[in-house]
């Protein structure tokens, strides 16, 4: 057919031409690396898409200080003044950032004079419990993307598993690790119960799961809704607000980092679910069926897979994967964020953007998680430690900002002036759409 | 128009996809372009059309260098291409996309933007108005008259068959005022019959004074429409040849080495019947039936080719067979009726099947060659035990099949949508037939491929047929199905018309496929009897009467 129409196809090794072997092993590793940073490899462009995210919420950072624009007011006569205070704020801000999502340098000095050596982890303990669910959601979202599906659905996937995990948790008594565990498997059930059933009518009906998955995220919404104005059902006894019951203390995870809000037993979960997803993907028979389903489901039907049976349980690992996400917060201990809609409802949406951003790869949604988690971490303690006060929605601002600029790596290669890749890696996760 | 290129080079990283070409292309001539996949037919094109900037080298028409930045300036240069894959807009009619992006406009004037005696010039608005269709209708009727096109210009394409969709994109061409013409594999997608129209219809072109530049890897026909024939092999010219040289001479200088046009296969010797088919009936989606109380038995050792123009039920009888599409009536292999059992399981039985389509149903794209090795037998031993996969073992094996089967790829590790069309179709066929097959199903097997790689394809396949596996070809090109068969069946709107020997004349069978049977077309041809009808027929001839009869 054609012989080169596209960029792509000159990779086409000439026929009869030699291999390049001659190259010796090393130098090859450092031109790949070389090719990939000016080519702009997905790598790269995350990078730079994080950098540029940082950029632009700077500047909003400096527009939203007064004091920086009254001091820009008067730029002509003290042009020092305004560019050091707008450094200022912008350093301060994400040094706070930094500081509450990573490490505090001035915890070391405390340990060296007698405070706690765990104080300088606390940061990353915080890190990692607000990157829990994002990982897990995240994971959920990248394993449909992978066979070919777009589950929008992690939100509602992630409020049954958390109704179910909250009615075994405080309706039902159990010794401890007995109770952990079956509100675990309860919160996993619940989650893959919702994603089997898009799954499963996807595959004898084909509707198309985006709409699907929107309307029984809705569905779910109001389920919960129901449940908690029900007093004999998810509604705290005595109570007229829509407020579940605390769950049993033996059902609360234990703690890894601390007590909460630090890094518990779900973070583990999480790092485990990665191992899992990551192997099943690439080392099992299941993973290759789902990824060649996802990547030509005509040809995954003539080498004799059954497509819709990959649709029904990929969705339900998927649907699995939120539960277990929505488990970490049920039980993740201490005050427990209010059961409600407007708070368990934007799990799984953070979840599609920790996959886009990941790039569907389960590496890649740990460390994509573990950025999101950090940003949020940091955000409070920004907050806290900015005057005039920068708000923690900023974050929220950066994590669009990323994902945006992530989607559409022209837009990167373009500010950066980078070659044109010859992939980016965005196709497998785009073609959830056209399913 | 004397369009020259003049030592045309372009790279891609350390490939060299047109080493210093050189190409002149005088008025009213029609030069054919010859060459295999990958060896730079297309890449020149894209560099002429202003798709790609060549690294070295410039293009002259007419004696005057010209620099050529994008299809806009080639189109303005008085270059027309006709893409392989059409663009063209389904639900438009043939006129509205013969105009589109040079939409013909009658202004709407508005008399009150005269202000006084000053006259207001004319606002820098996108062209806006009312489209003028019958000027666009005018045109195309023009054109399709002068070049006997036969266009309705009011026909939507999407209803339109490829042939004439094709000779849409030739008008769209002209009308911008082409008169350098380039067909990229113009016949790939059309029947024998639109090919020759097509040829009837580029020498109607020539004799307008445009000269054309026609792409093709099929000896027969650069030889039959070419005034001068240039071969090119990975990326260089290696010569000019007159349209009288020879197959070998032409396929030599293609592939570089003297290749068999025709695979020399001894004399089948066909045992037992092992496939047999029975009442095989499809209903399609929109009801109506697409294969009707199909019926034929395939002896190990033989190779049945299934004739017909495309469309007629063959893509249906081979997923029917393989259990892709439902179908009633009953299949069976070595006595056992598989017609239950789903694809996968028919696959284990050990049907090899090798699709029509190689890049939608036969690969994926995105997957490397050790993947897709693997694609039906990735659950099998070596390469998987429960359900953890072996991945060194399926390196293994795909690191022994590469070099088995030859297939020119970097590594295994490789991309196989990045391979040529060839090397994509030794993977499939090494991954169908390298295990022990009871039956083999080939869909056009040989489509879009080179000389060499259809040389390698065809041995392979007889090899099969001579370890005693019954053979099933389907195949849109008659050459094939004479070079392979031993026994030919004639399909024609869902059902098999007729049986005959590979020694029927051409003409016989080309009535045969429009829809007479064996007799009819027999004595219609008024040829000496057939002598090849093979006793052995399991079924009857349905009559002349009954397969002249519109499929609802």
């Amino acid at each position: 057919m054609s012989d080169q129409l596209t960029p792509a196809a000159p990779a086409t090794p000439e026929a009869g031409a030699p291999a390049p072997e001659s190259r010796s092993r090393f130098r090859l590793t450092g031109s790949v690396i070389i090719e990939s940073i000016i080519e702009g490899s997905p790598v790269v462009i995350t990078v730079l898409a994080v950098f540029m995210a940082l950029v632009i919420s700077g500047l909003l950072i400096v527009f939203s200080d007064n004091n920086v624009l009254h001091a820009w007011g008067n730029f002509f006569s003290t042009p020092g003044l305004a560019l050091s205070m707008t450094w200022h704020s912008i350093a301060t801000a994400y040094s706070a950032l930094f500081e509450g999502a990573i490490f505090s340098p001035s915890t070391i000095g405390a340990a060296f004079h007698g405070g706690s050596i765990a104080a300088i982890f606390y940061p990353l303990s915080l890190t990692a419990f607000e990157a829990t669910p994002l990982i897990l959601t995240g994971l959920s979202v990248a394993i449909a993307f992978r066979a070919g599906l777009f589950n929008i659905g992690a939100s509602g996937q992630f409020v049954g598993g958390a109704c179910v995990a909250a009615w075994i948790g405080f309706d039902i008594h159990l010794p401890v690790a007995i109770h952990i565990i079956a509100c675990v498997i309860g919160a996993i059930v619940g989650g893959a119960v919702l994603g089997w059933i898009v799954g499963e009518l996807k595959a004898r009906t084909g509707a198309h799961e985006v709409i699907i998955t929107i309307m029984l995220n809705y569905v779910m919404y109001q389920v919960l809704t129901y449940l908690l104005s029900s007093p004999h059902l998810l509604q705290q006894p005595g109570q007229s607000n829509q407020i579940a019951p605390p769950i049993d203390s033996n059902a609360i995870f234990p703690h890894v980092g601390g007590p909460p809000p630090q890094a518990n037993v779900g973070f583990l979960l999480a790092l485990a679910a990665v191992a899992v997803v990551a192997w099943l993907l690439s080392r099992s028979t299941i993973g290759f069926q789902f990824r060649t389903v996802g990547a030509n489901p005509r040809a995954a039907r003539s080498a004799g897979m059954s497509v819709e049976r990959s649709w029904a349980m990929v969705m339900l690992i998927s649907g699995a994967l939120a539960g277990l996400a929505a488990s970490t917060i049920v039980q993740g201990g201490g005050p427990p964020p209010p059961l409600n809609v407007s708070i368990y409802g934007t799990y799984g949406f953070d979840g599609i953007t920790v996959a886009l951003l990941g790039r569907a790869r389960p590496v890649g949604v740990l460390l994509a998680g573990l950025l999101f988690g950090a940003l949020q971490a940091g955000g409070t303690v920004m907050q806290a430690a900015t005057n005039p006060q920068v708000p923690v929605d900023i974050v929220e601002v950066i994590q669009g900002l990323i994902v945006l600029f992530v989607a559409a790596p022209p837009l990167i290669r373009a500010i950066f002036r980078l070659r044109a890749a010859r992939g980016t890696g965005m196709e497998a996760v785009a073609k959830g759409w056209n399913g | 128009m004397k369009l020259e290129l003049r030592g045309i080079t372009k790279r891609f990283g350390p490939l060299v996809a047109n080493d210093g070409i050189d190409l002149v292309v005088q008025p009213g001539e029609i030069r054919a372009l010859l060459g295999e996949n990958g060896a730079g037919k297309t890449t020149l094109m894209n560099v002429l059309y202003g798709l790609m900037q060549p690294d070295e080298g410039e293009i002259l028409l007419d004696d005057n260098p010209v620099r050529i930045r994008s299809p806009k300036d080639a189109i303005n240069a008085g270059i027309g291409m006709v893409h392989q894959h059409f663009m063209l807009v389904p639900v438009f009619t043939v006129a509205e996309n013969v105009t589109l992006g040079t939409e013909e406009v009658r202004r709407l004037r508005t008399p009150a933007l005269r202000v006084g005696s000053l006259s207001v010039p004319e606002l820098p608005v996108p062209t806006f108005g009312l489209l003028d269709r019958r000027q666009a209708r005018k045109d195309v009727r023009e054109l399709s008259e002068r070049y006997g096109l036969a266009v309705d210009p009011d026909a939507y394409v999407g209803d339109l068959p490829v042939g004439v969709q094709q000779r849409v994109e030739i008008i769209k061409a002209l009308l911008r005022n082409a008169s350098v013409l380039v067909l990229d594999e113009p016949t790939a997608v059309l029947t024998p019959n639109e090919a020759e129209d097509l040829f009837r219809i580029m020498r109607e072109l020539r004799a307008g004074g445009r000269s054309i530049i026609f792409i093709s890897h099929k000896l027969k026909e650069v030889q039959s429409i070419a005034d001068d024939i240039t071969i090119i092999r990975r990326g260089k010219v290696v010569g000019e040849r007159p349209p009288n040289t020879s197959d070998s001479e032409l396929a030599a200088l293609m592939v570089g080495r003297s290749v068999q046009l025709r695979v020399t296969k001894e004399q089948a010797r066909p045992g037992d019947v092992r496939l047999s088919v029975r009442d095989l009936t499809v209903t399609g989606d929109r009801g109506g039936t697409v294969i009707e109380k199909l019926s034929f038995d395939v002896r190990g050792g033989e190779i049945l080719g299934i004739a017909g123009v495309q469309g007629n039920g063959q893509t249906e009888l081979c997923e029917a067979l393989m259990g892709l599409l439902p179908s009633s009536g009953s299949v069976l292999v070595d006595g056992k009726d598989i017609s239950h059992l789903s694809t996968k399981e028919r696959l284990r039985a050990g049907i090899g099947y090798i699709p029509e389509d190689r890049q939608e149903d036969g690969l994926v794209g995105d997957f490397s060659v050790a993947e897709n090795l693997i694609l039906d037998v990735y659950d099998r031993p070596p390469y998987a035990s429960g359900i953890a996969m072996d991945l060194n073992a399926v390196k293994k094996a795909a690191t022994t099949q590469v070099a088995d089967y030859d297939v020119r790829t970097t590594s295994v590790e490789t991309h196989a949508g990045t391979l040529s069309g060839g090397n994509q179709q030794k993977v499939i066929l090494a991954r169908e037939i390298s295990r022990h097959n009871t039956v083999l199903l080939a869909s056009q097997p040989t489509r879009g491929l080179d000389v060499g790689s259809i040389e390698f394809v065809h041995k392979q396949i007889v090899a099969q047929r001579d370890s005693g596996v019954p053979v099933v070809i389907v195949s849109s090109e008659l050459d094939e199905i004479y070079a392979l068969s031993d026994r030919i069946a004639v399909m024609y709107e869902g059902k098999i018309v007729g049986f005959c020997s590979p020694d029927i004349p051409e003409t016989e069978l080309g009535l045969m496929m429009a829809g007479a049977s064996a007799d009819a077309a027999h004595a219609a041809a008024d040829a000496p009897p057939p002598d090849g009808v093979t006793a052995d027929e399991a079924i009857e001839l349905p009559g002349a009467s009954e397969a002249e009869e519109p499929t609802p």
